[in-house]
């Protein structure tokens, strides 16, 4: 009896211990090592330099070009989020409030998406917006311009690209969280005298907001991680903070100053989802997985 | 106009935005145009034919299925296991081992991929295949304990009891009653962490050693001169490939569990 007892101690250890191991020797290792790495130096050979040196950190930090694409990055995902958040909120509540059988239909095509490559979400808009692109096409027949006019490679076109690919993780975190409102507590509400749109504003929005939060806070991470959209979509001017990361990782080989810009980004990043589990909890985002 | 019919209506543009672009992208891989634009010139399989002559393609194709594959069997395998332990039972520090196993989400994918890459380099292994799956494996593994851990918790622990009571050994036990119960939130796992790993680019261009590429790093390489027909052909191919995946999986799942069906109620009757 006594073993058995040991036994179901150990058994969740067990199961356990595979995908531990797997994100502890392949994420927190790994991450505290970069944190190591981007005191060391770069040296003009080529070699690192061991040691404890504040220069990548000094030049991440006190360099205005930095500064300005980082100010960049978060005003790219901040109108991401907001768009995503306005345009989003409406299919959500009414996928939530539609009959069942149109339900499970719109709902399966809301998961599509998630099913179609995003690399090839993004380019499709050089089909629709590029110069030979299809808005190009119906306005040069239509005779509304002569000559094609260059709608893409912009920030536009980059906030556009973002909001087409997180705008379905926006519509299903609102959804999650409209479902789950009892629909007595807006009939309620009206029958205590309440307009439609009272009720909507006074409950239902309310208890819509965890779900609005936690949509938001997944567009605006994931939107301001991204450094493929501003390539594809994006001007030589509207480089995100990715980006520079990627230049000094796999272009420039300064791994120490690249370990000092990714930090800069996760911390900034961290932060957020930091203050976000601590007031409403980490549950919200699991929910949309049900 | 009511209320109700704008927010329709509004719903209906929000949707034809999410598609349009994409229905577009199949369009023009039929267009015989040959430079992968408008105007509609007629109809031509000849960009498919083009895909399937292009070896750079077919390659990164057989690299993106071998890739997803493995990564769809290593990363369900340890995430069906955690999620058990997460579902069955209760131990100490539960809820910090739980955001220690959702972390990869949290992490921004690009500092995940620097960290790993350089982590590994530093331990001088070079980019790899290898690498790549690692890579995969981290990043898919919390969707897998998410998924799978949703639906387990539905399947009802009586019947495990009720075998066990009746002499079942756990083995036994685990293998004759929870693995056929749990099998859909497996399979779950299965085409979600394959889909994940066979469409990402953002971990993969910093992992991936050169001269390899994966169909969506290649489409990434092809973009870099222009928009081709051959692209959205590419493009028509990933997304029928990544839509008929799961629909053929859940139509299987039916006929299976159709099956098991009329086979148990064939028992009952000839006992």
């Amino acid at each position: 009896m006594a073993a058995d007892i040991a036994g179901a101690r150990r058994a969740p250890w067990m199961l356990l211990s595979p995908s531990l191991a797997t994100v502890g020797l392949l994420l927190i290792i790994p991450m505290l090592f970069i944190v190591v790495y981007s005191f060391w130096l770069r040296t003009a050979t080529g070699a690192d330099q061991v040691g404890f040196y504040l220069d990548n950190w000094i030049e991440v930090l006190g360099d205005r070009f930095y500064r300005d694409i980082l100010f960049q990055t978060f005003a790219i995902a901040f109108y991401t989020t907001v768009i995503c958040a306005l345009v989003g909120y409406i299919p959500a509540y009414f996928v939530a409030n539609t009959p069942m059988k149109s339900k499970a239909f719109l709902l399966l095509m809301l998961m599509l998406p998630f099913w179609i490559s995003y690399i090839i979400r993004t380019m499709s808009w050089i089909n629709i917006l590029g110069t030979s692109g299809a808005l190009n096409t119906v306005m040069l027949s239509i005779g509304i311009i002569d000559e094609p006019i260059q709608m893409l490679y912009n920030q536009t076109t980059v906030v556009l690209g973002l909001v087409h690919y997180l705008l379905p993780f926006m519509i299903l975190n609102v959804y999650v969280s409209l479902d789950g409102i009892d629909k007595n507590l807006t009939e309620a509400a009206q029958s205590l005298g309440c307009t439609g749109f009272q009720a909507f504003r006074e409950v239902t929005l309310p208890l819509s907001l965890p779900g609005l939060a936690a949509g938001s806070l997944l567009c605006f991470v994931l939107a301001a991680g991204t450094y493929i959209t501003p390539i594809v979509l994006g001007g030589p001017r509207d480089a995100m903070f990715a980006n520079l990361v990627f230049e000094a990782i796999v272009t420039q080989l300064n791994w120490p100053l690249g370990s000092a810009l990714s930090l800069v980004l996760l911390a900034l990043l961290g932060a957020l989802v930091v203050i976000y589990t601590r007031y409403l909890g980490i549950d919200q985002i699991a929910k949309s997985f049900k | 106009m009511s209320g109700w019919s704008m927010i329709r209506i509004a719903t209906i543009l929000v949707y034809l935005f999410l598609f349009a672009p994409v229905a577009v992208v199949i369009l023009l891989a039929f267009n015989a145009n040959q430079f992968g634009g408008f105007p509609i010139e007629g109809f031509s399989l000849r960009w498919f034919e083009a895909l399937w002559n292009n070896d750079a393609i077919v390659r990164a194709f057989k690299t993106s299925l071998l890739l997803g594959l493995l990564t769809s069997a290593v990363s369900t395998t340890l995430g069906t296991m955690a999620a058990l332990a997460m579902v069955r039972y209760d131990f100490p520090g539960k809820r910090t081992i739980s955001t220690l196993l959702v972390a990869p989400i949290l992490i921004p994918e690009v500092v995940l991929a620097v960290a790993l890459l350089l982590f590994l380099q530093a331990l001088s292994m070079p980019k790899s295949f290898g690498l790549l799956l690692m890579g995969h494996v981290v990043f898919t593994l919390p969707f897998v304990v998410l998924v799978v851990q949703a639906r387990l918790v539905s399947i009802r622990r009586d019947v495990e009891e009720a075998a066990m009571s009746l002499g079942a050994t756990p083995v036994q036990t685990f293998f004759e009653i929870t693995l056929p119960l749990m099998l859909p939130a497996v399979m779950a796992g299965m085409l979600f962490s394959f889909t994940i790993s066979f469409d990402d680019i953002t971990g993969t261009l910093f992992w991936k050693p050169g001269g390899v590429e994966t169909v969506p790093t290649q489409i990434f390489a092809m973009l870099r001169n222009s928009i081709s027909p051959e692209i959205n052909a590419l493009g028509a191919v990933m997304v029928i490939f990544t839509i008929a995946l799961p629909l053929i999986a859940a139509s299987i799942a039916r006929v299976m569990s159709a099956r098991k069906l009329r086979a148990s109620n064939r028992k009952t009757q000839t006992a």
